[in-house]
C-alpha cells in the first residue's frame, strides 16, 4: 500500500533547524580544536546574531499541520530568547575560565535549550509544547550541574530535576484531561470543541486547565510554585542563572499567553482572577522574602519571582494592551536582569565569588564604573524613571487598571514600593559604606559588550520607549 | 463484561503496585513492584487493541529501563533507603493539602465526558492493524513531535557525558593518555 506523504514546509522551522545543526557542529568543533575555547563562543555569537536577523525577516506561516506556528508573537519571544543566549555567551568566556568549566558542550547545551524554547513558543499543539519544554528543561538541568565539585551546584541540579519532573507530571496530567475531554491537543481545536460542546464550565475540564496552568507557573517561577527558584539560582553557575532568569522565563510566558488566548479565550473572566491571585502572591513572596537575603544571587532570584508576578499582570487582562505590555516588559527585564548579572559576574574572581551583599560595600570607590552600572540596573529593576523598568511597569499597571483590576494594581504598587528597600540597600552599600578590601576587576571584551548593550538598552528604552512598544503591539496574536 | 473485569483487575493492580513502589523501604522491592505495574499497563494497552504499544511497553520499560534501575541499585549496593530530613518544614500542612487535592481529583470523575472521536475508531484500527496505523501517524502527522523526542534523547546522551565525565580540573588539555597508570602499576 502506498502511503501518501508530503513533506511539510520546512521554511518556517528553518531557524530552529539551523540552531540544532550549530549545536551539533559545536560538539564537533570542541572535539577537533580542544584548545580553542574562544572559537566556540565566537561561533555562538555569530549564529545568534544571524538568526536574530533571519527572524526579523520571517513571514508568518503555519506548518506541520497546525503544530508549528510562526507569527509575529512567536518571533518577538524567539528574539528575546536568542538575546538571552547572546548575552550569556558574551558573559561566559571570562566566567568559565574563573570557574574552570572546561566542557565545550556548555555552549551546545545552551543552544539545544534555546531550540526547545523556540519550539514551545511556536507550538500550536500541546504535544509540541510539552516536548519543547522538556528539551529546554533537560539541557538546563545539565547546565546547572556543571560545577561538579560544588555541593550547592549538585544540590541545585538535583532539586531542579526532581521538581521539574514533578511539574512536568502535573502538566501532562492536565494535558491528558484536556485531551480526554476534547479529543484534540490542538490549541485552537480545544477552544472550538469547548464552544461547540458547551463544556467551558465543566469541573473536569477546569481541573485539566488548572493543572496545565500550575505546570506553566512552575516554569516561569510564579508563587506558589516558586520554591525551586532561590536554591537553584544560587547554586547554578552565575552565567546559567542569568540565562535561566531571562530566556526560559520568556518562553514560559509565551506559551502561557498562547495557551490562555488560543485554547481558552472565552473563559477570561474565570482565569483572569486566578492569575491575579498568582501574580499578587508572587509579588508578595518575591519582594518580602528578598529583604532578608544576604546573597546577591538569592536576592535576584526572589526579585525574579516578583517580576514574574508583574509580567502576569499583563496576561491576566486577556486584552491586546495587556499582552503587549507583558511582551515589552519581558524584553526590558531581559536587558536589566542581564545587566545586573553581568556586574555580579564581573566582580567574580578566582577563589572569591563575591556574591554576598557585604562584598559590595564601598564598590563605588574601588570600581566606580561597575557601581554606576549596577546602580542603573537596580534603579530599573525597582522601576524608577527614566529607566526602562519604569516604562515596563507603567504600561503593565495601566493595562491591568484599564481591564478593571483596581485592587490588584494598588497592591502591585505597594509591593513594588517594598522592593525598593532591598534594591536600594545594595546601592547604599556600594555608595555609602567603606570598603573592607580593595580589588581590581578584569573587564574582558565580552563583559564590556554585555554591559554596554544592557546599559544602552535600559536607558535607551527608558527614554525612547516608542519603538519597543510599537513593535510589541504589532507582534500580537491576531485576536 | 469480561473486558471490564480485566480492566478492573489491571487498574487495581496498577494502583496497589504504584503505592507499594513508593512505600517499600527496600529499593529492590520497589523496582520489582514497578515491574509488575508495567506488565499490567501493557495489559491495559492490549484491552484497547494496541498490541504494538503493549509490546513496546514490555520491551522498553520492563526489559530496558527497569533492568537499568536494577543495575544501578546493584552498583551502589543500597540495601536500605537512605533516611534524610524532610525538605519541607510544614509536613502536616502539605499532607492536608495533598489530601484535599486528591479528593477534588476524585470528585471530578463523574463530570468527565469523553470528547470528540479521532480518525481511528476500533473498526479502522482492526482493518489497518495497530502497528501500521501508529507507524503511519508517527511518520506523517506527528513527525515534528517524533523528531523533537529524538532531540531530547540526544540531549540525554550529551548531558550524561558532560555530567559523568571525569574532569581533570587544572589545565585539562595537558593531560594526555600516557599519564594514565598502566595495568601493572594498578596491580601493584
Amino acid at each position: 500500500m502506498n502511503i501518501p506523504f508530503t513533506l511539510p514546509a520546512l521554511g518556517p522551522i528553518m531557524p530552529e533547524m539551523l540552531l540544532v545543526c550549530m549545536a551539533i557542529i559545536l560538539v564537533a568543533v570542541d572535539l577537533l580544536f580542544p584548545r580553542k575555547k574562544e572559537l566556540l563562543s565566537q561561533l555562538v555569537v555569530l549564529t545568534t546574531i544571524g538568526l536574530i536577523v533571519m527572524l526579523f525577516k520571517q513571514t508568518p506561516a503555519v506548518t506541520f499541520g497546525t503544530m508549528f506556528i510562526v507569527d509575529p508573537y512567536a518571533i518577538f519571544f524567539k528574539i528575546i530568547c536568542l538575546f538571552g543566549l547572546l548575552m550569556t555567551t558574551l558573559l561566559s568566556g571570562q566566567y568559565l575560565k574563573i570557574e574552570k568549566i572546561n566542557q565545550g558542550e556548555y555552549y551546545s547545551l545552551m543552544l539545544f535549550s534555546v531550540v526547545g524554547m523556540m519550539t514551545m513558543i511556536s507550538a500550536g499543539d500541546l504535544i509540541v509544547v510539552y516536548l519543547g519544554l522538556e528539551l529546554m528543561a533537560l539541557s538546563i538541568y545539565c547546565l546547572v550541574g556543571l560545577l561538579k565539585n560544588d555541593w550547592r551546584a549538585n544540590e541545585a541540579s538535583l532539586k531542579y530535576f526532581l521538581m521539574g519532573a514533578f511539574s512536568s507530571a502535573l502538566l501532562l496530567f492536565g494535558i491528558s484531561l484536556l485531551y480526554g475531554m476534547t479529543g484534540t491537543t490542538d490549541l485552537a481545536g480545544i477552544a472550538q470543541y469547548c464552544l461547540e460542546a458547551d463544556i467551558l464550565t465543566n469541573p473536569a475540564l477546569l481541573t485539566g486547565f488548572a493543572l496545565v496552568l500550575s505546570g506553566f507557573c512552575f516554569k516561569v517561577g510564579a508563587a506558589p510554585f516558586h520554591f525551586w527558584t532561590p536554591d537553584i539560582y544560587h547554586g547554578a553557575p552565575t552565567t546559567i542563572t542569568s540565562f535561566m532568569s531571562v530566556a526560559p522565563k520568556a518562553a514560559g510566558f509565551a506559551v502561557l499567553g498562547r495557551f490562555l488566548i488560543m485554547a481558552f479565550p472565552e473563559s477570561q473572566d474565570q482565569w483572569g482572577p486566578i492569575i491575579a491571585i498568582i501574580a499578587l502572591l508572587s509579588m508578595a513572596v518575591g519582594n518580602i522574602i528578598a529583604i532578608s537575603q544576604q546573597n546577591v544571587k538569592r536576592m535576584l532570584a526572589y526579585s525574579s519571582i516578583a517580576h514574574a508576578g508583574y509580567a502576569l499582570l499583563g496576561l491576566l487582562t486577556g486584552t491586546s494592551d495587556g499582552y503587549s505590555a507583558t511582551m515589552s516588559y519581558l524584553y526590558i527585564y531581559a536587558f536589566m536582569n542581564m545587566g545586573a548579572f553581568a556586574v555580579v559576574i564581573l566582580l567574580c574572581t578566582k577563589g572569591h565569588r563575591r556574591e554576598s551583599l557585604t562584598d559590595y560595600k564601598g564598590l563605588a570607590k574601588s570600581n566606580p564604573g561597575a557601581a554606576l552600572l549596577m546602580l542603573i540596573f537596580l534603579f530599573s529593576l525597582t522601576g524608577i524613571p527614566p529607566t526602562a523598568g519604569f516604562i515596563g511597569k507603567f504600561y503593565l499597571l495601566k493595562a491591568a487598571l484599564a481591564a478593571g483590576y483596581t485592587w490588584t494594581v494598588i497592591l502591585a504598587v505597594i509591593f513594588s514600593a517594598i522592593s525598593a528597600y532591598f534594591y536600594l540597600r545594595l546601592i547604599r552599600y556600594m555608595y555609602m559604606e567603606e570598603a573592607p578590601q580593595q580589588f581590581v576587576t578584569h573587564y574582558s571584551p565580552g563583559i564590556i559588550a554585555a554591559l554596554a548593550i544592557s546599559a544602552i538598552g535600559v536607558i535607551g528604552i527608558g527614554i525612547f520607549p516608542g519603538t519597543l512598544l510599537n513593535w510589541a503591539a504589532r507582534s500580537l496574536i491576531v485576536f | 463484561m469480561i473486558s471490564q473485569l480485566i480492566f478492573l483487575y489491571c487498574a487495581l493492580v496498577i494502583i496497589s503496585t504504584a503505592l507499594l513502589a513508593v512505600r517499600f523501604h527496600n529499593p529492590v522491592y520497589s523496582v520489582l513492584s514497578v515491574l509488575v505495574l508495567f506488565f499490567h499497563i501493557a495489559g491495559l494497552y492490549l484491552l484497547l487493541n494496541a498490541e504494538f504499544l503493549a509490546a513496546i511497553q514490555i520491551i522498553v520499560y520492563a526489559g530496558g529501563i527497569l533492568i537499568l534501575y536494577l543495575f544501578v541499585l546493584f552498583l551502589v549496593n543500597l540495601r536500605q533507603e537512605i533516611k534524610s530530613q524532610r525538605f519541607v518544614a510544614h509536613h502536616r500542612l502539605s499532607t492536608v493539602i495533598s489530601i484535599i487535592l486528591g479528593l477534588s481529583l476524585l470528585a471530578i470523575i463523574p463530570y468527565f465526558k469523553l470528547g470528540a472521536k479521532g480518525n481511528y475508531p476500533v473498526a479502522r484500527i482492526e482493518q489497518l492493524t495497530h502497528t501500521k496505523a501508529i507507524g503511519m501517524e508517527i511518520y506523517s502527522t506527528f513527525i515534528l513531535p517524533f523528531e523533537l523526542a529524538g532531540l531530547i534523547l540526544l540531549i540525554a546522551v550529551i548531558g550524561g557525558l558532560v555530567l559523568a565525565r571525569n574532569d581533570k580540573t587544572d589545565p585539562a588539555d595537558d593531560v594526555s593518555d600516557s599519564a594514565a597508570p598502566t595495568i601493572s602499576e594498578v596491580q601493584e
